[in-house]
């Protein structure tokens, strides 16, 4: 079994991302490690891909930041053994399928097991094609983890019956980024899961501040960050940590109060 | 495995957001292909306004100045706008209207399928954004004002190589972020499944004819038909009727910008490996990681780093052979056939011209090569002028 449920066990969960090697392996490791001590309950870690076209600029900007600091696949699984070290707090990747398929599916969700890596988020990757790594994932304990969008419809309850870990339910339309305000009706997107599945929500995309995240923390288990953490990395890159701690934390509190 | 496939390849990998609109898609082009009044209509627009069927045209002096097998032209180049793209545009825009889209978005390389789409949107009264690297707003200059004379936006791309293949990263954001009212005409064979499939039917139309013209010129079948290859359009429209037809040999002629060897090139069949991007499982040139590799050609048309899925699989069961064409071959052959024939053909077409330069000769002259001339060269007069040195204004 993987850990994720455990990031939903006490409450509302905070998941914050960031891209694997971005500014450096080094200060990535940190950064991770500051967001659990700010009372992150899941981190997903990105695996930088050249072209990630889910990505609005701000994440774009980041994977390529981090390939240009010579992060490989590799390198993202080293930091991982050492980050496990320090903390079993549930871990997530979050990469391309082709990154994966390069590796050899095989030899990645090895790893993955291996390094206690909980579960995978493929952007593209739908339903349909899930096929492509479903059997050695489950093999390996590594959920892979759906996702839902404002336009996914009847597609819903199709979706989260099939779902593992926790269903991904996209905010908005387009693409990753901070947005002022989000408009999908995410109640109603909820409740259809519910209706077929026993698993926790959590809703990603275009959250950026503690108003925003205790709102929708109302409505499902828990909320994804990401562009807004980038964002600190992008603006104070090696001396992010204190900023990041101190914006998890705030997060973190708002959705506790909510 | 999923819809859409050739052998392993293709598919739909794409996000979740897309995924109905892509099966509302599918649906649209299964009822429309089969629908008479939308096959009558396409028709008309293709003969009456793209000025089809092309010539297939007997390139005498080439042949005797290369003494071997007989010449021929698929005069892709005489369309409307200059080049194959219009025969798909119409047939996704006049499609796009009837699924009740009113805008259009496409990626384009040369500018050409982003002249066609332009074109197209103008005719059918739709509104039209077309996503260009920055680079090949730059080398392509003619071509962004000739779409914006045309009426559409024209939006330079600055991100990853600011190249073709960031164009249609940018556009797949655009269309993921707005599909109620806008189709992305996808410009080659390639994307996820009903793309490589509609875009080969929309296409195929070069070699339904050509068959045809060549069964009543000579009577005979060609023994090998040849077309330059990036994603894979004309190629995919200048094979898809002779697939059937196992003695003639169909060839492709990718990118090898500046030599295979140099790493600076675009040619995925001859160098690339198993992947999966942009909506497809099929061939790309990347790295051991599966990073998506900075890929280069003179033509701003072929410099993709994938190709088809229907295209890889033709190079897997070996159906098809794929060859790569240097810069200074594809060059030379450009000046060739513009001093032989009195054509300025494109220089995308012209990889395709350099390789019958090299083939033709080891022919017997009762032998046939029909080679697709996929555009003409008005828009790469400038760039060709640099390469040999010469300072222009365009």
């Amino acid at each position: 079994m993987s850990k994720i449920k455990n990031a939903f066990k006490n409450g509302k969960a905070f998941i914050g991302y960031l891209t694997g090697g971005d500014p450096s392996i080094e200060k990535c490791e940190e950064f991770v490690l500051e967001m659990v001590k700010a009372g992150a309950d899941l981190i997903e870690i990105g695996i930088p891909f050249s072209d990630p076209v889910a990505e609005g600029p701000i994440n774009q900007n980041s994977n390529i930041r981090a390939l240009s600091a010579g992060t490989t696949t590799d390198k993202i699984f080293e930091m991982v053994h050492s980050i496990r070290k320090k903390t079993d707090v549930p871990l997530v990747l979050l990469t391309y399928l082709n990154p994966v398929f390069a590796y050899g599916y095989e030899k990645f969700f090895s790893r993955c097991k291996e390094l206690g890596i909980d579960g995978i988020i493929v952007p593209d990757l739908p339903f349909e094609e899930k096929g492509e790594v479903a059997k050695i994932a489950k093999i390996c304990d590594v959920d892979v983890i759906s996702l839902i969008a404002p336009t996914s419809n009847e597609r819903i309850k199709m979706i989260a019956e099939d779902a593992q870990g926790f269903v991904y339910i996209v905010s908005s339309m387009g693409v990753t980024g901070i947005r002022d305000k989000i408009n999908t009706d995410i109640k109603s997107i909820v409740e259809t899961i519910r209706q077929v599945a026993d698993i926790p929500c959590a809703i990603g995309f275009g959250i950026n501040t503690p108003e925003q995240a205790a709102e929708l923390s109302k409505i499902a288990d828990g909320v994804i960050v990401g562009s807004a953490i980038v964002k600190i990395i992008e603006e104070h890159g090696e001396n992010a940590a204190e900023h990041i701690f101190k914006y998890v934390a705030g997060m973190k509190k708002a959705i506790h109060n909510s | 495995m999923s819809k859409g496939r050739f052998g392993v390849h293709g598919g739909q990998y794409i996000p979740e957001a897309l995924m109905n609109e892509i099966i509302n898609l599918e649906k649209s082009y299964e009822f429309y292909k089969n629908d008479a009044d939308f096959q009558n209509e396409l028709n008309k627009l293709l003969t009456e306004y793209a000025g089809r069927p092309s010539l297939l045209y007997y390139a005498e002096k080439m042949t005797k100045d290369l003494g071997g097998a007989k010449i021929y032209l698929k005069r892709e180049d005489l369309n409307h706008t200059g080049s194959h793209k219009i025969n798909n545009v119409l047939g996704q825009a006049l499609l796009a209207k009837k699924m009740g889209k009113t805008r259009l978005i496409a990626e384009t390389g040369a500018g050409q399928h982003g002249v066609a789409t332009a074109t197209a949107a103008a005719l059918l009264g739709m509104e039209c954004e077309v996503f260009m690297g920055k680079e090949d707003t730059d080398r392509q200059a003619l071509n962004v004002f000739r779409m914006e004379l045309l009426g559409a936006k024209v939006n330079a791309v600055e991100s990853g190589t600011m190249t073709l293949k960031d164009a249609v990263n940018e556009a797949m954001r655009e269309w993921a972020t707005r599909m109620h009212d806008t189709h992305y005409v996808i410009g080659s064979v390639v994307g996820p499944h009903p793309f490589p499939m509609m875009v080969r039917d929309f296409q195929s139309v070069i070699s339904k004819e050509a068959r045809e013209q060549i069964l009543k010129l000579e009577g005979v079948l060609p023994d090998a038909v040849i077309a330059c290859i990036g994603g894979g359009s004309n190629a995919m429209g200048m094979f898809a009727g002779f697939i059937d037809d196992k003695d003639v040999r169909l060839i492709g002629c990718e990118a090898a910008g500046r030599g295979v060897a140099t790493g600076e090139h675009a040619a995925t069949l001859t160098t690339g490996s198993l992947g999966v991007f942009h909506g497809m499982k099929s061939y790309f040139c990347q790295n051991e990681y599966g990073q998506i590799a900075p890929v280069y050609s003179i033509s701003a048309g072929l410099d993709y780093p994938g190709v088809g899925p229907e295209h890889a699989y033709l190079h897997d069961i070996k159906r098809a052979e794929y060859v790569a064409v240097t810069d200074d071959e594809a060059v030379s052959a450009f000046e060739y056939i513009a001093k032989t024939e009195g054509i300025i053909c494109a220089i995308e077409s012209a990889h395709a011209i350099a390789h019958v330069i090299k083939m033709a000769p080891k022919m017997r002259n009762d032998q046939i090569i029909i080679a697709s001339l996929s555009g003409r060269g008005d828009k790469d007069v400038a760039a060709i002028a640099r390469y040999r040195g010469i300072k222009i204004d365009e």
